[in-house]
Parts: structure tokens; sequence; C-alpha cells
């Protein structure tokens, strides 16, 4: 057993309030399973599968965006962030959002009106077909499988403290039934089934945050000044506490490692694969546009209500308390929860149980999502168009999914529980990493670049692959450091532990010089087809 | 505000030739569409990346400054940390507005002609 669980054991709240933790989390799984059912019996075809039946509308996509984007790295990580590094905490969360705008303005309109099911559609649509959408599906079953990784670390590290279960058995048994409920959510339920998933689950994390962003202001009195020099004092580090510098100014390093952190945040979002398909559930461009509105405003209250729960964290919770309980940070918020309710109180382990509930929701949301892009791609991108070179019929090619599933799952659940110590918030950041290099570059290149050729994708999307991953299988983060993945051994030569400065330019110069030393010509007839069709939604699916 | 997305349809429409598509793409009309995007979207991209990556810069080398007490505990560095959430929502409204009054309806048009042209 690590100090950290000891910490949070003696406190009696786990092993004491396990009970009532883990019957609201058996009230949310059956609540889902119940809706996943529903939606299973409503899911006839491909489109259904693949993109509910694009039958949400604007607002409810807004809720299953923002469901799908606030991951436990939102929640858990940037509170946790906050409570322990103050100010740099808060910076993740403002390259989270403005990232958003990067969908709006370029990416979810055309998408929505020129592909069908993947982000590969709108990738292969002029190019050859079988080498770009090998190439998506790869990239795509990359980045999903990165963000994957976090969401089960999280998933193990949240759990089994909360439950008390220390045992490595017992987390990785954790780790297992998320992977299960994310394969029956997605084979089941398909598109229909996550998306009201990622409904619910938003409208619990907003109300979850509002409640306890409320009952830390209460506590200064709503004057926020008051709160940041509380927080401030309690960490012991004083005004340093609330300016920039405390995690990532130490030395010149850890500065260029903040900006290559900083531009793979604003140029990840909009190469999300979870997130691009999530604007195909919707009939139109216009409600797709809606949608994004919709998510950046909750997305952003989000965010600003982090900065209420790190900073209380740290003004209401001695620092030591938290590290002690998770060296992350992660468990900072459900910590709060137990504080503001009252240490000794019911409330405090019903707030403690009902905000653990909510990131528990927060993860399995998440993860459907994640999973059900890795599959879809697999199905119509590399089965339906590489394997059976687009002759596979809609059933055959929803088994596909429903397999890839299965396959995806196990995969994660090995995984998973091998990353089961890494930390949440540097995971996620990585998967930024891959897609702002592999698919950013690609999907803007394809949309308003007319030479731009299939030699050209698929260098881009290759090269800022091999690229991102690269670097950081050779950065601090696999080896070399006390907190690596494999700390007892140094192969590493890559200063930073994001990779985006680099491999970000890598990608979109590859692009650019495999379109001009391409000898095929662009596709004229292709490029006026998605030209017309992205902006005006003619012939939209 | 977003709760009156029109019912899905799941009629089939025509969907136009490769000629068609060659030739709108060349019309007046569709290249007026596209400055019309183009010339709103791009330029406000790369300001608010600029803008952005100002903050970033700032935040990494000019320690000093972001530290400069505002009021009360309030600094410099949270006042234009705010400042980026407060421009992400007003750069959205903005761009919904010139998207509803200059991009839908020429789009439409556009579409409405293509699919129902016979």
């Amino acid at each position: 057993m690590s100090p950290a669980q000891q910490t949070i054991l003696a406190a009696g709240e786990a092993s004491e309030h396990r009970p009532l933790i883990i019957s609201l989390f058996a009230v949310f799984v059956l609540a889902t399973l119940v809706i996943t059912v529903w939606a299973g019996r409503q899911t006839r075809d491909a489109a259904d599968f693949y993109a509910g039946g694009r039958q949400f509308t604007g607002f409810q996509n807004g809720l299953a965006v923002s469901g799908d984007y606030m991951s436990a790295a939102s929640f858990l990580g940037i509170a946790g962030a906050i409570a322990l590094f103050g100010y740099d905490g808060f910076l993740y969360s403002i390259g989270f959002l403005v990232a958003w705008l990067v969908a709006l303005l370029l990416v979810a309109e055309p998408l929505r009106n020129s592909g069908r099911y993947t982000m590969g559609d709108v990738l292969a649509y002029r190019m050859r077909q079988r080498p770009v959408r090998t190439a998506a599906g790869t990239s795509t079953i990359v980045v999903s499988i990165f963000y994957l990784l976090a969401q089960m670390a999280g998933a193990g590290v949240l759990v089994s403290l909360l439950l008390g279960i220390t045992s490595d058995g017992g987390k990785i048994g954790i780790v297992a039934l998320v992977g299960v409920l994310m394969i029956v959510y997605v084979t089941i339920g398909g598109m229909k089934g996550t998306t009201w998933v990622q409904m619910v689950k938003a409208v619990l994390l907003m109300a979850g945050a509002l409640l306890l962003t409320f009952l830390v202001l209460l506590k200064f009195d709503f004057n926020i000044s008051d709160l940041l020099g509380s927080a401030a004092e309690q960490s012991g580090k004083g005004a340093a506490f609330l300016e920039p510098g405390l995690k990532y100014g130490a030395t010149g390093t850890t500065k260029l490692d903040f900006l290559s952190l900083g531009i793979a945040l604003v140029l990840g979002t909009a190469g999300l694969p979870h997130i691009l398909i999530r604007f195909y559930t919707v009939p139109t461009a216009k409600a797709a546009r809606k949608s994004v509105i919709w998510a950046i405003g909750l997305i952003g209250a989000f965010y600003l209500m982090t900065l209420a729960l790190g900073f209380g964290a740290a003004a209401l919770i001695k620092p030591d308390e938290i590290i002690a309980s998770n060296k992350a940070g992660n468990t900072a918020a459900p910590l709060l929860a137990l504080h503001l309710g009252g240490t000794d109180s019911n409330w405090g382990a019903i707030l403690l149980a009902s905000i653990s509930a909510v990131a528990f929701a927060t993860i399995l949301a998440v993860v459907a999502g994640l999973t059900l892009a890795s599959s879809s791609s697999f199905a119509h991108d590399i089965y339906a168009n590489v394997i059976k070179k687009g002759q596979a019929d809609e059933k055959q090619e929803i088994n596909a999914a429903r397999w890839a599933t299965v396959g995806i799952g196990a995969v994660s659940i090995v995984l998973g529980a091998l990353a089961r110590d890494l930390n949440v918030a540097g995971l996620v950041a990585l998967a930024f990493a891959v897609a702002a290099s592999a698919n950013l570059p690609t999907i803007l290149y394809s949309l308003f670049w007319k030479r731009f050729t299939t030699q050209g994708a698929l260098w881009s999307i290759y090269g800022g692959l091999v690229a991102a991953v690269g670097l950081v299988l050779f950065s601090p983060v696999v080896s070399g450091k006390e907190t690596s993945m494999f700390p007892d051994v140094d192969f590493h030569w890559f200063p930073l532990e994001n990779p985006g400065l680099i491999s970000i330019p890598v990608g979109f110069l590859l692009g650019w010089l495999g379109t001009l030393l391409s000898k095929e010509q662009p596709d004229a007839g292709k490029y006026a087809e998605l030209e017309v069709r992205s902006l005006t939604g003619t012939g939209a699916h | 505000m977003a709760t009156d997305a029109p019912p899905p349809s799941k009629e089939q429409h025509r969907l136009p030739s490769a000629e068609e598509f060659a030739e709108v793409q060349q019309s007046a009309e569709f290249t007026e569409l596209r400055r019309s995007f183009r010339s709103f979207a791009f330029p406000l991209t790369i300001a608010f990346v600029a803008w952005y990556l100002l903050y970033v810069l700032l935040s990494n080398y000019a320690g000093d400054f972001m530290g400069t007490k505002v009021f009360g505990n309030i600094n410099v560095a949270l006042v234009l940390g705010l400042a980026q959430f407060v421009t992400t929502f007003l750069i959205a409204w903005w761009y919904a507005r010139h998207a509803a009054a200059q991009l839908d309806p020429k789009a439409e048009a556009i579409k409405s002609r293509m699919e129902g042209a016979e």
C-alpha cells in the first residue's frame, strides 16, 4: 500500500463510505446500460451505428461534444494541477478551450458537409482511397489509444483510491471492468447510445462542478481575491503560486516544453477523431456549428469553475495531504468535496461519493467515444474500403466495427493495466500532440489547398505520426527520469516531454513537400466537388 | 438557441454531376461565398493563434510583468488568462453571426439550385 492510499484510508473516508460510493457507481452504470440497450434497439443501419442516425440537435450534440471532450484529465487533472502548481495548472484549460476556435472556424462544418462516418472520409475524398484510408485509420487508432490509455490509467487511480482497493490485482480488475463496460456501450448502443451516455455525463459533470464551485465561493463570501490569497498562503509559495512558472518556469528546457505543450493543445482538438465524428451526428453543417458554439460555452464555463475548484482545494486542504493522496494531484477534486461537506459529517461522505461517481461517469463516457472512433475507422476505412475494396455491405461493416470494438477494448485493457501508474494529463497532452501533427495538417490541406496530393497526405500523416510518437519514445516520458514509464533505464535524448514543437511543423512541412515532389497531378474535378460540397452542403449525407 | 435543428431528412437528393460541380466552382456566386468564408475565417484564425501564443510566451518569458498586481490578489497573468476566455467566447459569437448573415444564405441558394436542378 502506498503512503498516499494510507492517508486517505486513515482519514476513514474511503473504507467507511465504500458502500455509498459503490452504490452511486452502480446506479450510474445501470442507468447507462438501460440507455445503451434502448439505443441499441433503434440501431438498424450504418448511419445509426456510426452517426446516431444524424438526428441529434445542435444543442444535444453540443452537450455530447462537451461530454466527449471533458475527460478525466480536464476534471481531475486540471483541478489537481491548479491545486499543486497554482497558475500553471490553469494554462492547460486555456489551451483546451481556445483550440475549439480552430474546430469552429475551419473544420467542423466542411467536415460535416463532405464526410459520412469518419475522418478518413474527408482525407481520402480526392485522393487514392486505399493508401490514404489506411493512413487515416492508423493515425485514428494510434491517437485514440494514447487517449484511451490516459482514461484507463485515470480510472484505475481514481476508483482504486476511492474504494480502497490497493492490490495490483484489484487495480487491474477496475481497468478490466471499465474496458468491458466500454465494449458493451459501443457494441450494443453504437453512436446513439454513446451520445446519450455523453449527454448524461455532461449534465452530471456540470452540476457537480457548479455545486462545488458554489460551496467554495460561499466559504470565501464570493470574494475571489480572498480565495486566491488564501490559496497562495496555504500553498506555502506565496504570490508565486498565482504567477506563471511554478511548474514550467524552472529552466529553459521546461519553458520550451510549455511552449510545445501550448501549441499541441491549441492545434490538437480539431484533429481528434473522436471529436470529429461527433459532427456527423447532426443533420446539417449549421447544426454542427451550433454544437461547437454550445460546446465552447459549456467547456469554457467548466474550465472557469476548475479555477475555483483548484484554488479552493489549495486554500482549504494542505498541499501535503493532496500530494499524499495522489502525487499528480488527481484526487484534489474529490478531496475538496469531502472537505466542503465536512470531514466528520455524512454530508462530506455523500459529496465525496457523488463527485467520485461523476468522475467515474466522465471516464466511461470518454472511453466509449474513443472506442467508437477507433472501431468506426477500422471498420469503415480499413475493413470496408481497403480490405474489401468498397464491396462490403452495411451489415458486414457494422459487424466488423463490433468485432473491432472488442479487439480495441481488449488491447486497451492490457495497455491500461500496464500504464496504470502514469500521469493522466501528460498522456492526454501526448494524444493532442499526435493529433495535431498527423491529422490536422492533412485535414486543412485537403479542404483548402487545391494542389494537395495523395503523396502529400501520406507524408504528412505518417511523417507527423512517426515524428510525434518517435520523439515521445526518446523523451523523458518514457525513460531516464523518476517519473518515466521505465525509470530504471535511460535512452532518452529528446529533452522535451511534449513533442509538438517539432512534430507539428514536421507534419505540415512534409505535407507541403510531399505535394511539391509528387509526380501525380491533383484531381481538379474531385477538388471542385469537395470544395463545393464542403462550403454549401450539396449532396451531404 | 440550438433546439430548432430541422427534422432529419432521409429523402435522397439528386447528386449533381462532376461537370456541374466544376461549373459551380467557377461561378461568380460560389467564388463570392468562398471569399466571404476565407476572408473571415483565415485572418481570424491567424489572429487568435497569435494572441494565444503571445499569452503563452508572456507566461514563459515575462514573469515579472505577469506577476504585477492589478487589484487585490488579482494579477496581470490572471487577467490575461481570463481575457483568453472572453476573446474565445466573442470570436465564437462573431463567427456565428457572420455565418448566419453572410454564408448561410449564399450556401443555401447554391445547394438548393444544384440539388433541385433536373
